[in-house]
């Protein structure tokens, strides 16, 4: 039996939740006061996913730099590897927003979209 | 001197919202001033998500939320002009603004809507002892040569302060290889938001030093190192409590600012609590025609709530060139802030122009739990309304009913408090 401490993230209350877990199956969840706390606090301890965002270096544009995402949450283990390939990444003007810059991030399945336009530099 | 019905200053989410809600109520001659070389203001570097959840119902990126609102500009044909500075607007609303194309130029307004945004508290204004080095920037300053320029302003860092800004960087330091050491908080809460402790500092397990604050800055060309002490309830350090870390880069997120500098030329009076203009119901300044909207009339929590406001201010702005909100029915009544409220926006309420529906924000000046927001209507509470948190950090609201007000003929002042019970 593990048991983790977590704050909910849902609204500003902030509640102070509690988690116990047996080989990766929540067992009970105790501190939190609406649905969406325990919903959470479910997630987070069997499944915690982020989106990530950042930037990607832009070649031939008016910009240096242009703003990503990655289409879908990702596995948050998962962070540092996709941060690998967005650094690694570089891409030629022009860039529309929605425009994917990674296809399969750090293997997730998930693609790396431009959340900004970078127009070329002419 | 050029003419133009509505003037707008800031292309940013205010500016932008303003102009494309004044283009949707008929006024065809409107014109946005904006000093950055793109429309969109500080959303652009805001690259991370979290925005438009109340107004889009999904979640998006700062540089995609105004690219909605930017599209929607253009498509309605609204003329801006970029790289343009404001260098002054009189009472008379003439904007005199320069560029390197026009040189120089004046502009007469109908109605002008300021939207220049808010600035955030210099180290000059936090009285941190310590020398003066290299390597100490706002938060939203490495913010920008992080996701605009693409520069990273140093490798070991302290951040002071815990607003959203401070936090949002803890993280995106660390993403790009950073070693974030701790956010240290002045208060024995923080000004930013839950979501943003845990997915920031928590997930990278970045620890958040409540009552700490920076009171040594060493290093004389660059900074090399701070040292943080944690405060008493007068907020004064703590002697025998000092820590030091060596650092290259201390990050500040102690607070924004309305930026008023061209309000205050104009004679606009400023509220000395929120540092932006004091408006009525229409959003308007004690100038007649000069409307105020977004962060430069009170800093928000939440974009969506900034579209709302300068929507408002577009529309009654429109209005106004129209000739239909001129005259004042010569009844004012006047909101006060007491017992806990800090601030109301709107200041003052004139029942025969205000709309149906008229949404009050405030913030108050602490943290309270299960709580009442009340409205006392002279001596009569009329709202009573339970709220399991209110915090500083999060902007919240009551609506006026037009309606209800008119059953108060002789009402001079509505009052909003917190009670306990």
């Amino acid at each position: 039996m593990e048991t983790r401490e977590l704050i909910c993230i849902g609204c500003p209350m902030g509640c102070q939740m509690t988690v116990q877990t047996d080989g990766g199956r929540v067992v009970s969840v105790s501190g939190y006061t609406c649905p969406r706390g325990k919903a959470y606090a479910e997630k987070e301890v069997t499944n915690p996913t982020r989106i990530v965002t950042s930037t990607v270096k832009v070649v031939g544009g008016e910009k240096e730099r242009v703003s990503c995402k990655t289409a879908q949450d990702i596995p948050k283990g998962k962070i540092a590897e996709v941060m690998a390939d967005i650094n690694a990444a570089c891409v030629s003007a022009p860039v529309r927003i929605g425009d994917v810059l990674i296809e399969n991030a750090a293997g997730t399945g998930v693609a790396v979209i431009a959340t900004a336009n970078a127009p070329s530099s002419q | 001197m050029r003419n133009y019905d509505i003037v707008i200053v800031g292309g940013g989410p205010a500016g932008l919202a303003a102009a494309v809600a004044a283009k949707n109520s008929g006024c065809d001659s409107v014109l946005i001033l904006e000093r950055d070389s793109e429309l969109g203001g500080i959303l652009n570097q805001c690259i991370h998500n979290g925005f438009g959840l109340h107004t889009f119902k999904e979640e998006l990126t700062g540089p995609e939320y105004a690219d909605r609102f930017i599209r929607q500009a253009i498509d309605l044909k609204i003329p801006y002009k970029l790289n343009t500075m404001v260098m002054d607007i009189s009472p008379e609303r003439v904007v005199t603004a320069m560029n390197r194309e026009d040189g120089m130029f004046l502009i007469q307004a109908k109605a002008v809507i300021l939207a220049m945004g808010c600035r955030e508290r210099p180290r000059g204004a936090l009285n941190i002892p310590g020398f003066r080095p290299a390597g100490i920037f706002s938060a939203g300053t490495a913010q920008r040569l992080v996701n605009i320029e693409g520069y990273m302003p140093g490798k070991e860092v302290v951040i002071l302060g815990s607003g959203d800004i401070g936090l949002i960087m803890a993280r995106r330091m660390t993403l790009e290889g950073a070693k974030v050491k701790l956010v240290a908080e002045l208060m024995p809460y923080s000004g930013g938001l839950k979501r943003n402790i845990v997915q920031c500092l928590d997930d990278f397990g970045i620890p958040l030093l409540l009552s700490h604050t920076v009171v040594d800055i060493e290093g004389k060309e660059h900074i090399t190192a701070v040292t943080i002490a944690q405060v008493d309830d007068s907020r004064k350090p703590i002697p025998g409590t000092e820590e030091r870390y060596t650092c290259d880069t201390l990050l500040l997120s102690c607070g924004l600012i309305p930026e008023n500098e061209l309000s205050q030329s104009a004679g606009v009076e400023l509220s000395p609590v929120t540092g932006g203009p004091v408006v009525n119901e229409s959003l308007e300044t004690a100038i007649p025609g000069i409307f105020a909207c977004g962060n430069v009339l009170h800093v928000h929590d939440l974009v969506d709530y900034v579209s709302e406001e300068a929507k408002k201010a577009g529309e009654t702005a429109a209005r106004y060139v129209r000739g239909e909100i001129a005259g004042e029915s010569g009844k004012t009544i006047v909101l006060r802030a007491e017992s806990g409220v800090r601030y109301t926006v709107p200041s003052t309420v004139d029942p025969e122009r205000m709309d149906d529906l008229l949404t009050v924000r405030f913030r108050v000046g602490s943290v309270y739990k299960d709580a009442f927001v009340s409205v006392y209507f002279d001596d009569e509470r009329v709202q009573h309304k339970k709220k399991r948190i209110i915090a500083p950090g999060e902007m919240e609201q009551i609506v006026l009913q037009k309606q209800q007000l008119a059953r108060y003929p002789d009402l001079k002042t509505i009052t909003l408090r917190i009670e306990q019970d």
